[in-house]
């Protein structure tokens, strides 16, 4: 009878878990986010999972809202594989220096780390939504780099309905922000799309719709190269992750769905706070304030 | 014309696009059954195959788990090929920017592929 409540409490885990990836794997999707940041806060605040395991399962989480919903993006013409490829080489590596960091940070700063990167992305989201609802750049003309890299595009807008060609600028700094965004990506187990589209939207001037779906693109192999290092140092718990990883799946799935026809504006407003108090609890966590 | 030009990459790229769609979907698929059939054996046994809170983490621990069909063995598997659907992904865009002759695009992206193996070397040796 007592196996049976052991047993019982693995599946309510397991259900818990699969759910939490759903919710998180549409939203991540939804507002073009790697699900990690959903993710952490839940496995390790809710359900008091140690930092180590959440960091790997996020990992996995990552790569499946990728997948997923990279598959969705694909149909739609919007990926810039040129532009991914050439920044990967900084986001891999920086992934690789921050899985190796993690192993050398304690858990408890890694959640006040956490913790501080979601304060910092609930600030960005709340500058997006006061007012000024960002246009794409225009008149871009192409740097050295760009024309020598033929990272210039172009995609089908669905509101528009037509064809939208741009051209892309500096960079070197995407490309030095992309290893920024790769290392907090290892570190975190986070997607770390908040510093992706920093590099692609604000530093190098990409529409908002292809360097959202590239920086999806990305996160996978991003995350791939953190999740090498972590499945094989042991932080990847397959009881953990494994529900959460077909949690994700289904939930990216129904996210990219609704992408084309939901404006993010609303979610993220109903986002925000909660993410703010998330992050908060985090920090308290990693002081010791509160368990 | 330069137009002409832009408009065949374009097409080619979006065959690539394509290829590279379908084999994304063929791991995730294979990676998301092997995962679930982990979990219902794990379920359905009530046993995870290892002892306490432990699960293999080597090629060589989870190799020998999944010949004795062990439960974490089968998930351990599952999610390593879920982590090898985007570097499969690298690996068929070198092969698609060679056959586009975009030898440029060859190496970098097979410099990203040669990053993702050292990633494999660290996590089994550490630093």
């Amino acid at each position: 009878m007592f196996e049976m409540k052991g047993e019982l409490a693995l599946v309510t885990q397991a259900a818990i878990l699969l759910f939490v990836g759903i919710f998180a794997g549409s939203l991540g999707a939804l507002l073009g986010i790697g699900g990690g940041m959903i993710i952490i806060p839940i496995l390790s605040v809710l359900m008091g999972l140690p930092m180590r395991y959440a960091i790997g399962a996020s990992v996995i989480a990552v790569i499946a809202t990728s997948s997923g919903s990279t598959i969705a993006y694909l149909k739609d013409d919007l990926l810039n594989l040129r532009v991914a490829m050439f920044l990967e080489i900084a986001t891999t590596v920086g992934a690789i220096t921050g899985a190796i960091l993690t192993g050398v940070i304690k858990g408890k700063w890694l959640e006040v780390i956490f913790g501080l990167f979601l304060i910092y992305s609930t600030y960005n989201m709340v500058q997006k939504l006061r007012g000024k609802i960002k246009q794409d750049a225009t008149n871009v003309d192409d740097d050295r780099w760009a024309t020598k890299l033929k990272l210039q595009g172009s995609y089908y807008d669905q509101l528009a309905q037509e064809e939208k060609y741009y051209q892309v600028t500096h960079v070197p700094g995407g490309f030095a922000m992309m290893y920024a965004a790769g290392l907090a990506s290892g570190l975190l187990g986070i997607g770390s799309g908040v510093f992706k589209v920093i590099a692609m939207d604000t530093i190098m001037k990409m529409p908002l719709k292809p360097s959202s779906a590239t920086s999806n693109l990305m996160m996978g192999v991003t995350a791939a190269a953190s999740a090498t290092v972590y499945f094989f140092n042991g932080s990847i718990h397959p009881h953990i992750a494994a529900p959460l990883a077909i949690g994700i799946l289904i939930g990216a799935a129904i996210g990219t769905r609704l992408m084309q026809r939901i404006q993010p504006r609303l979610l993220r407003m109903i986002f925000v706070p909660i993410l703010f108090i998330m992050g908060i609890q985090m920090i308290l966590k990693g002081c010791g304030v509160i368990n | 014309m330069a137009s002409k030009e832009s408009a065949q990459t374009r097409a080619e790229m979006a065959r690539v696009e394509k290829v590279i769609a379908v084999i994304m979907q063929i791991g995730v698929i294979i990676s998301a059954i092997v995962i679930v059939c982990g979990l219902v054996m794990f379920f359905v046994s009530g046993q995870s195959g290892y002892a306490g809170n432990s699960f293999p983490h080597s090629f060589a621990a989870i190799g020998r788990g999944l010949v004795s069909f062990k439960p974490y063995a089968v998930i351990m598997t599952g999610l390593f090929l879920l982590i090898l659907t985007p570097a499969l992904r690298v690996l068929v865009s070198i092969y698609a920017f060679a056959v586009m002759k975009d030898h440029l695009y060859v190496w970098i992206t097979t410099i990203v592929m040669i990053i993702l193996v050292i990633a494999m070397v660290i996590g089994m040796y550490g630093i």
